[in-house]
């Protein structure tokens, strides 16, 4: 098996800057360890996925492995290649497309930045724009090929962006979540476009951060959760889901209740773990539940109704990718991100 | 992937990087307001003041090409000393770091498209200095000028890109630092006054960081060259044009080394992106 990416022990601590005082002090300056071991291999012509919460260490990784950052500890390869001693033939190799990025020099239009970015990786002005022309295309952007980059919508420009990367026709390719603000269809459109792209190049890579969990599922062929700076679990997405598969998942959605109500339930007994989210519109609840067998479905129900809350629907469902990371790291992605 | 010689790629990373400035010349039309006719006020303050006190003509015309080599030092301290700092906060130079290119070509590209922007500037204020004020320049050795000027201009960006490449893991002291260069030089260099006047009334080594920025001596040996006259120049024009050489040498290696040290360190820091 060839391996596009290889990290060993990996480790990332950041300093942070401490007051000038407790500096000339010589107190010790504060540390936060953002990467903790990390170990994982992916092999050519995957395409892996990395989901974790906010500061959970992936763009750290992401960084790493784009010779943006070096590691503390461990070592990190790409194709085979040392990112910190063979930067070079890394980057030869890679490219990256983040979200929310705001690249691109707003006077230049949107075929010129392409043209631009493609030049950093020696590709012949011709070739260039014909692979520009037929992005740009792909991803419904043909439109405002001559547009400045100052006049696009920030879903455009995110495009655009999407389209910077895949230019170069990367061996691996690190997207940190690539579809941060786009509308759900051109996100849709770019997931189909990645993984058409690794279909017609199979010995292609792509690395994924994301925080949609349908994304990670309909994309990724494996995925690590990452959680604290530490990989804590890596399957398939079918693997992952079936480490809940003996344990039932019901959605109840009630009203009248409180965080008392809800602290209740969470303690009843059967109960495994419990994510609750409020839609203020509706004034309604929906709390999903993780059981230790559906016998215990009757006591939550009792204490809901104990509690004046009043049941709207109760379902059953198969287990989702949030469920497992909701098992695995004790709280839910949607939650981190409110938060 | 692609194949390509480390030669094709560092021109064609320098094309494409003096690309935005150069077309973008054309495409902002208050520019050329406000950086080229603007700056002719400040120098017609100057001429007025030379021809009020009856200085020699000469000043007048030490005035004009004073004016005309500080817009290569005004686009050095501002487009591309800051650049760098610039382009972190804009997510660009994450983007230049992780390509395979080098920052020595985008820095290169940058110095040209700058030199393209100032040029502008410095042909405006010049035709506005002989047509507005009559200054006449003497076209005796005209190779000698244009031989000195290129090399001035070879060494002043040469330390722009050593600044440039000093401020990459600097946040806002990039900008104090850009203003602290940017006021001095216009008393260091002697842009409205004669050099010799600096060098013969100052310490030594005020003299000495005089010499250190490209301007002086590349300007003192184009006056001389350009504008003969009874006030003299600090050395000959030859030797100024050999000390300008040995400075382009020293700062285009300062910059090659400066810039490899300084990625590794903001590589090592966590200082090349602002995002965590």
């Amino acid at each position: 098996m060839t391996l596009a990416i290889k990290t060993d022990h990996v480790g990332r601590i950041y300093k942070k800057k401490s007051p000038k005082r407790k500096a000339a002090s010589g107190a010790e300056p504060r540390t936060l360890t953002a990467l903790d071991g990390v170990t994982l291999e992916v092999p050519k012509g995957e395409l892996f996925g990395l989901l974790g919460p906010n500061g959970a260490g992936k763009t750290t990784l992401i960084k790493i492995l784009t010779t943006l950052l070096t590691p503390s500890t461990g070592h990190a390869e790409v194709e085979g290649f040392d990112v910190v001693r063979n930067a070079k033939q890394v980057r030869e190799r890679i490219n990256m497309v983040s979200g929310g990025e705001t690249s691109g020099y707003g006077l230049l239009t949107v075929r010129e930045n392409l043209w631009m970015f493609a030049q950093f990786y020696g590709i012949p002005t011709k070739e260039a724009y014909r692979r520009a022309d037929a992005l740009l295309e792909t991803l419904e952007l043909s439109h405002m090929r001559d547009t400045r980059v100052s006049g696009l919508s920030t879903g455009e420009r995110q495009r655009m962006n999407f389209c910077r990367g895949f230019i170069t026709e990367p061996n691996v390719l690190f997207l940190d979540e690539p579809t941060l603000g786009l509308d759900v269809n051109i996100a849709r459109i770019t997931r189909s476009f990645t993984r058409r792209w690794l279909r017609e190049h199979p010995d292609r890579t792509v690395l994924l951060t994301t925080h949609y969990m349908a994304e990670a599922d309909e994309l990724c062929d494996r995925i690590a959760i990452i959680d604290h700076g530490r990989v804590i679990a890596c399957d398939t997405p079918v693997n992952l889901k079936r480490l809940l598969q003996r344990q039932p998942i019901f959605e109840i959605t009630a009203g009248g209740l409180d965080a008392t109500n809800i602290a209740e339930m969470r303690g009843t007994r059967g109960v495994i773990q419990l994510t609750e989210s409020f839609e203020p519109a509706a004034g309604h609840h929906i709390l999903n539940f993780i059981l230790e067998d559906e016998s215990a479905l009757p006591a939550v129900v009792g204490v809901l109704a104990g509690t004046g809350g009043h049941l709207v629907t109760l379902g059953k469902h198969e287990p989702t990718l949030e469920d497992v990371f909701v098992k695995l790291v004790g709280r839910s992605l949607k939650e981190d991100i409110a938060e | 992937m692609t194949h390509v010689s480390p030669v094709a790629l560092f021109f064609r990373t320098v094309r494409a990087r003096a690309a935005p400035r150069i077309w973008g010349m054309k495409r902002e039309p208050s520019w050329i307001f406000l950086e080229v006719m603007v700056p002719i006020v400040s120098t017609t303050a100057f001429v007025y003041l030379y021809r009020s006190l009856h200085a020699p003509e000469a000043y007048i015309g030490f005035v004009i090409l004073g004016a005309v080599i500080s817009a290569y030092w005004l686009n050095v301290v501002w487009a591309m000393a800051m650049q760098l700092h610039w382009e972190k906060k804009e997510g660009m130079l994450q983007l230049y770091v992780l390509s395979p290119t080098s920052l020595m070509a985008v820095l290169v590209g940058m110095s040209y498209g700058g030199i393209i922007m100032a040029s502008s500037r410095a042909v405006v204020t010049l035709a506005a200095g002989i047509w507005l004020f009559d200054v006449k320049l003497s076209t005796n050795e005209l190779p000698m000028v244009f031989l000195i000027f290129g090399v001035t201009l070879v060494a002043l960006y040469g330390l722009g890109m050593t600044l440039s490449s000093l401020f990459l893991p600097w946040g806002r002291e990039a900008w104090h630092l850009a203003l602290a260069f940017h006021e001095p030089a216009f008393f260091l260099t002697g842009m409205n006054f004669p050099l010799s006047k600096l060098f013969s009334t100052v310490p030594g080594i005020i003299s000495f960081v005089s010499a250190m920025i490209p301007v002086s001596f590349g300007l003192d040996a184009m006056r001389q060259l350009l504008l003969p006259s009874k006030i003299p120049g600090v050395f000959a024009p030859s030797t100024e044009l050999l000390a300008l050489a040995g400075l382009a040498v020293l700062f285009l290696v300062t910059a090659y080394v400066a810039l490899q040290r300084m990625e590794y360190k903001a590589r090592v820091e966590a200082s090349l992106t602002l995002r965590g």
